[in-house]
């Protein structure tokens, strides 16, 4: 997917003056839902520090997990096509679909999928990708990316989907505009149900892949994903290395904590593992089994300060409770993973000149470290990327050298209690009468749309001076 | 008990008011207040803009200046969570600084808590006729677990109703410098804010930040609201008379009386 991250400022800007996304953005009510699931299981906190040391381990072993995964995987008749980055990828599922002369792929809900474009990219080819998560239909209709992990049409009202239901199921023979939520799920259902009996290939993504036994994981609601694979010749699985786990107890430790902390439920209605193609004596199943495995970025980021980030489980549950995604939505981030998490992947995957703006569009409130299942600390992977971009000089010369400036005023205490004692007690006169200013020079980004209060005019350690009998 | 008053830079330049208030709660804890001269700022504008090099003196002068106080007190979460959480990580690299800065980090605290956790006050002299609403600041309540704490106080001022805000515990949209790098977004999380504050019918928003309040006093004042916002310092010392944060202050010779 093409990146869009460094107009993140403009991109904001409309999104703040989007009405029907401001409308549709009330709709994310995963908060409260979270709140209640985890106080409702005694071990939530407990669980959250296995899941933390689980995937460090992995981390921290990943050569011996990726190997023995492979092993398992092999034995039990899957293959595994090891991509070093989103070209490969492509490449790598184009070749699977080509050999089996497959016209239509459905697919279940995959960000790596995003990530690596593939459905323009199989288009492109001559082949037909149909997104088979109802969020994800909905937005391949409207020809948009996903604004949020788990629910990629969040930005989305109920009316604009109903547009676009009427718009594109005519050819299907549905000529009504439907008003009703389970309506239009139902429409949608009937349509893929076709597409699913058609399809060629499945293709999904992983929440966990599992070493002992060479399985792959995933969790939906609406059981497409089951359809995906089952109903195909070939299921092809897009993964990337850190969704390793070392054995089934670890992947069940790990599902404990995803649903309750992306939707507040206790498992998702699906969550279904696939270990290689069908056998003899299976009812049902793919005749090939795929692992497309891609790196794209993330090794490079074991050993640095950024590793803590592969911990990620992708639940949305930092974007759930962020401020400034709750306020913008997720396009504005600009490429496939918004909010926290996105903010410190996008500059890893994508780079950060292109990315810049992310980690510091954030007020560092710190509430996605305090509801991320894996406890990655979101806040400070931010200010590590703020570093590097320090470092690099990508803030504006101006704004480096107004933080100079600031800094060196600050480590000389006498001059500082003297300018300081100056500027307020001017702007303190300033602003005496009316106690706040609606607009100040060199402070419009305040002042725009908030008053500044007025400073009580002497300073503390002025006062402080006075009271103390000695010189200010 | 000798505590040195870590003003912070916002409390020294714009609401003096806020470190007297400081000090009198001290001083009716049974503490003998200083207050260290070569103080300015904790350096979180630089830490947070990711410039550690800026950072990093301004720590030193910190840790230096406070050396020997008992404890270490600050009228702010976020301050207070800078030097206690923060400066240690500043100087992961400089063992001998890292040292220095987790000892100090082991005595300083955020004013309401210390009040209530190292000194065990359990009740104020103040009384406050009104309903007021609290704003947990983000730093104070995720870094330092202030919570409880100006709860527990604020239910021993006399006449004092508080009314809980809905989502109390989510940002303001204060964040530092974020509020002026990305002003547009900042206001709206501020407009947020401000809806729920006024939902809650109070007449009165506390918090334990001074920058959390400018940002959201600022916002409440641009919307024409009359409610008014103070530190929870000033309340929980009796200090009300002042003029709330924004509001016209009436010693003003050519104002009216």
């Amino acid at each position: 997917m093409e990146a869009t991250s460094h107009a993140f400022k403009s991109n904001a800007r409309h999104a703040l003056e989007d009405a029907q996304l401001q409308r549709a953005m009330t709709k994310l009510g995963f908060r409260e839902a979270r709140a209640a699931a985890a106080a409702r299981l005694p071990e939530f906190e407990e669980l959250r520090d296995q899941g933390r040391d689980i995937k460090n381990h992995v981390l921290a072993h990943l050569d011996l997990y990726l190997e023995r995964y492979e092993a398992e995987l092999v034995k039990r008749g899957g293959q595994i096509h090891w991509c070093a980055d989103a070209e490969e990828a492509r490449r790598a599922v184009l070749a699977i679909c080509r050999r089996l002369k497959a016209k239509t792929v459905t697919k279940g809900k995959s960000m790596v999928g995003e990530e690596i474009a593939i459905n323009e990219f199989l288009e492109a080819n001559g082949i037909a990708p149909v997104e088979t998560d109802l969020g994800e239909y909905i937005i391949q209709l409207r020809h948009e990316p996903p604004s949020h992990i788990i629910a990629p049409a969040i930005h989305l009202t109920k009316d604009q989907i109903s547009d676009s239901f009427f718009e594109n199921h005519q050819r299907y023979g549905k000529s009504r505009r439907l008003e009703e939520a389970s309506e239009l799920m139902a429409e949608a259902r009937e349509v893929l149900r076709a597409k699913f009996i058609a399809a060629d290939v499945g293709i999904t993504g992983a929440n966990f892949l599992i070493a002992e036994t060479g399985s792959s994981v995933i969790v939906t609601n609406e059981g497409n994903g089951d359809l995906t694979q089952n109903l195909t010749r070939a299921h092809i699985v897009l993964a990337t290395p850190e969704k390793l786990v070392p054995t089934l107890e670890d992947a069940t430790t790990l599902l404990r904590i995803l649903a309750r902390s992306a939707t507040g439920q206790e498992f998702s209605v699906y969550t279904t593992f696939s270990t290689g193609p069908r056998r003899a004596d299976d009812l049902d199943g793919p005749e090939e089994y795929h692992v497309v495995l891609v790196d794209n970025g993330r090794t490079r980021l074991l050993g640095t300060e950024f590793q803590e980030v592969l911990r990620c489980i992708r639940c949305g549950a930092c974007m759930n409770h962020c401020p400034v995604y709750n306020a913008i939505g997720g396009h504005a981030y600009g490429w496939v993973y918004p909010g926290p998490i996105g903010a410190v992947l996008t500059p890893a995957l994508v780079g950060v000149a292109e990315a810049h703006d992310l980690p510091n569009a954030s007020t560092l409130c710190g509430r996605c470290e305090s509801v991320c299942p894996v406890r990655i600390p979101l806040p400070k992977l931010l200010r590590h990327w703020r570093e590097r971009e320090f470092e690099a000089k990508i803030p504006p010369a101006r704004a480096r050298w107004a933080l100079k400036l600031w800094a060196w005023l600050a480590r000389r205490p006498a001059l500082y209690r003297l300018a300081t004692r100056v500027a307020m007690a001017f702007l303190g006169a300033l602003g005496r009468r009316n106690g706040r200013f609606r607009s100040l020079p060199l402070a419009h980004g305040w002042t725009d749309g908030r008053d500044m209060p007025a400073p009580e005019g002497p300073t503390f350690q002025a006062l402080w001076a006075a009271r103390r009998g000695g010189k200010p | 008990m000798r505590v040195g008053l870590f003003v912070t830079c916002l409390v020294d330049l714009f609401r003096p008011s806020v470190g007297f208030a400081a000090v009198k709660l001290l001083e009716d804890a049974g503490c003998t207040v200083e207050v260290p001269r070569a103080q300015t700022c904790c350096g979180q504008p630089a830490y947070n803009s990711g410039d550690r090099k800026d950072a990093k003196p301004i720590a030193r002068q910190v840790i230096e200046s406070f050396a020997g106080y008992d404890a270490v007190v600050a009228p702010s979460g976020s301050c207070a969570g800078m030097i206690k959480i923060h400066y240690p990580e500043l100087f992961r690299d400089e063992p001998e600084w890292e040292r220095r800065a987790r000892e100090l980090a082991s005595r300083t605290h955020e004013l309401v808590s210390f009040l209530v956790d190292v000194l065990g006050v359990e009740r104020v002299a103040a009384s406050y006729r009104g309903s007021v609403t609290y704003h947990d600041s983000c730093s104070g309540l995720r870094e330092l677990g202030v919570k409880a704490q100006p709860r527990k106080l604020l239910a021993s001022v006399e006449g004092l109703t508080l009314k809980e805000l809905p989502g109390a515990e989510v940002c303001c949209g204060f964040g530092g410098t974020f509020c002026i790098k990305y002003p547009e977004i900042s206001t709206r999380i501020a407009a947020e804010k401000t809806k729920d504050i006024a939902a809650t019918g109070a007449a009165l928003l506390l918090a334990g930040d001074l920058g959390c309040l400018l940002n959201m006093a600022g916002k409440l004042k641009r919307e024409g609201s009359r409610i008014e916002a103070r530190h929870v310092a000033e309340l929980l010392a009796g200090m009300t008379e002042t003029p709330a944060i924004g509001e016209r202050r009436s010693a003003a010779p050519e104002g009216p009386r």
